[in-house]
């Protein structure tokens, strides 16, 4: 490791919006990873709604979203490839695969874990099922929900890195480019440029949460009991009666 | 159908060679698991044991989880000085993205076990390590477990990603397609191949989920 290590990131020549410059290469990047967790949003989303509230399939969608994490991403952008041929198609597809499950899951989980006592209340002061799943159940799964969209767009933005393997452009072109060339700074300048760029992106979300989650929802609003004092409330209320029934993911 | 036959004539043709990327993808997928499970343990008891680490340990994780594979399994043998066709490079870079998911799970584990639980252990003279060991890891599986199992199967499939640097694997059967110009039968077996390892070994870990902690079973049941 000495100093040409990072020569090709540092050459003020290749930060450009030529064909393979930096500028395009990164618009590219990003423009796949959000067009795969957009789609995949679409997707994931309403659907995760659907089962978190009316926890019909939730065996299905659970054991489906995590089959489908089993499925190699590569695999499928081949298989799309042979199907479909060459073109961008392939390369979202497999990233909207990829994307789908941790979005999914979080979804449901989220909606889940909303107190139904909660539910219970919104229920009896006479809100339709439509207003308990945009007014209460979504505000209040929402840091859980945001937190799947983050981890989906971290895992899709490091993993359009092989959308240039199928000539595709983005940051992967570098990490190919340099393999083919044993020009290793180049390799490094595109694993430093996707690395960056997914720390930029977890930050925009954080800032996302803290706009769109309610103070309310994520403690912000409330001091911080102590984990013994937690403990001490659970019991208290676990005490007090019968809650409806918290849900027990035990061995799920 | 015609592709079932090819899918057939591919493996009877073929199949050392898909037995060989069998085999090196079990050493390549579930090698790194082991080893970051058995180094988040001690990882995730010195981030309960010493509260101000949490931050930096596992923001420290968080970042090396958005290093892109590709780019770990190119720049490990630079740092490391091996071969860049070493399966062990794929190893190291898994077993990195596998410490970084269990180092959080583990703390999250071991953190939520009921402290008045520790305090009993403590005042029957449980002494720290066996206490540890016999009464806070034991409570600790079932979300410690619960995380080896989504790491396990995002190791599995991420694996096959180490072909597009050359080195073995199922991802191999997948590159073997691409080049014989898109031809599907060694995709989908590699495929095929790739899901059943990721959900056998996520079978095994519930079987010993279940066994080693059966009071979440009884709780159930009730």
């Amino acid at each position: 490791m000495d100093g040409s290590f990072f020569s090709y990131l540092l050459d003020g020549a290749n930060w450009t919006f030529e064909t393979n410059g930096f500028g395009t290469r990164i618009v590219e990047h990003l423009g796949y990873t959000a067009a795969a967790v957009l789609v995949a949003a679409i997707i994931a989303f309403p659907l995760g709604l659907l089962i978190g509230h009316t926890n019909k399939g939730a065996f299905f969608a659970i054991n489906a979203g995590n089959a489908a994490r089993a499925v190699p991403t590569l695999g499928i952008l081949f298989l799309v490839l042979a199907v479909a041929g060459l073109g961008l198609v392939p390369v979202i597809a497999a990233l909207v695969a990829l994307a789908v499950p941790p979005i999914l899951t979080t979804t449901y989980a989220g909606i889940r874990a909303v107190d139904p006592a909660v539910v219970d209340a919104a229920r009896g002061i006479g809100l339709r099922e439509r207003q308990i799943v945009t007014q209460v159940e979504l505000p209040v799964a929402l840091p859980i929900i945001l937190g799947g969209l983050r981890n989906a767009t971290l895992q899709v933005v490091a993993t359009a890195t092989i959308g240039a393997y199928v000539g595709q452009g983005g940051l992967g072109t570098y990490l190919f480019s340099g393999l083919a060339l044993r020009d290793y700074p180049r390799v490094v300048a595109g694993s430093v440029l996707v690395a960056v760029l997914a720390v930029l992106l977890d930050l925009l979300w954080s800032a996302l949460q803290r706009v769109l989650v309610s103070p309310g929802a994520d403690g912000r609003a409330t001091r911080q009991p102590s984990r013994a004092m937690q403990f001490a409330m659970s019991r208290r209320i676990a005490e007090a009666g019968p809650s409806g029934g918290t849900p027990d993911a035990g061995v799920g | 159908m015609e592709f079932f036959s090819d899918l057939v004539e591919y493996l009877e043709i073929n199949g050392s060679v898909v037995l060989e990327a069998l085999r090196d993808h079990l050493y390549i997928g579930l090698v790194p698991v082991v080893i970051a499970f058995v180094l988040s343990l001690p990882l995730g008891f010195l981030v309960v044991r010493f509260a101000w680490l949490r931050v930096p340990l596992l923001t420290l994780s968080s970042i090396l989880y958005t290093i892109p594979s590709l780019a770990l399994i190119l720049v490990i043998p630079g740092i490391v000085q091996t071969n860049i066709l070493d399966p062990n490079n794929v190893v190291i870079a898994l077993t990195i993205y596998g410490l970084a998911l269990l180092v959080r799970t583990t703390a999250d584990g071991l953190g939520s076990v009921d402290p008045a639980i520790v305090q009993a252990a403590t005042a029957m003279g449980y002494k720290p390590v066996r206490r540890w060991f016999t009464v806070e890891l034991p409570l600790a599986l079932p979300v410690v477990l619960s995380g080896l199992r989504v790491a396990t199967v995002a190791s599995v499939s991420m694996a096959s990603i180490a072909a597009l640097v050359g080195i073995g694997g199922l991802g191999q059967l997948f590159t073997r397609g691409f080049q014989l110009g898109f031809y599907p039968p060694p995709i989908v077996i590699g495929l095929v191949l790739s899901v059943l390892l990721a959900v056998a070994a996520d079978l095994v870990i519930v079987l010993v989920q279940r066994a080693v902690t059966p009071w979440t079973r009884a709780r159930q049941g009730a």
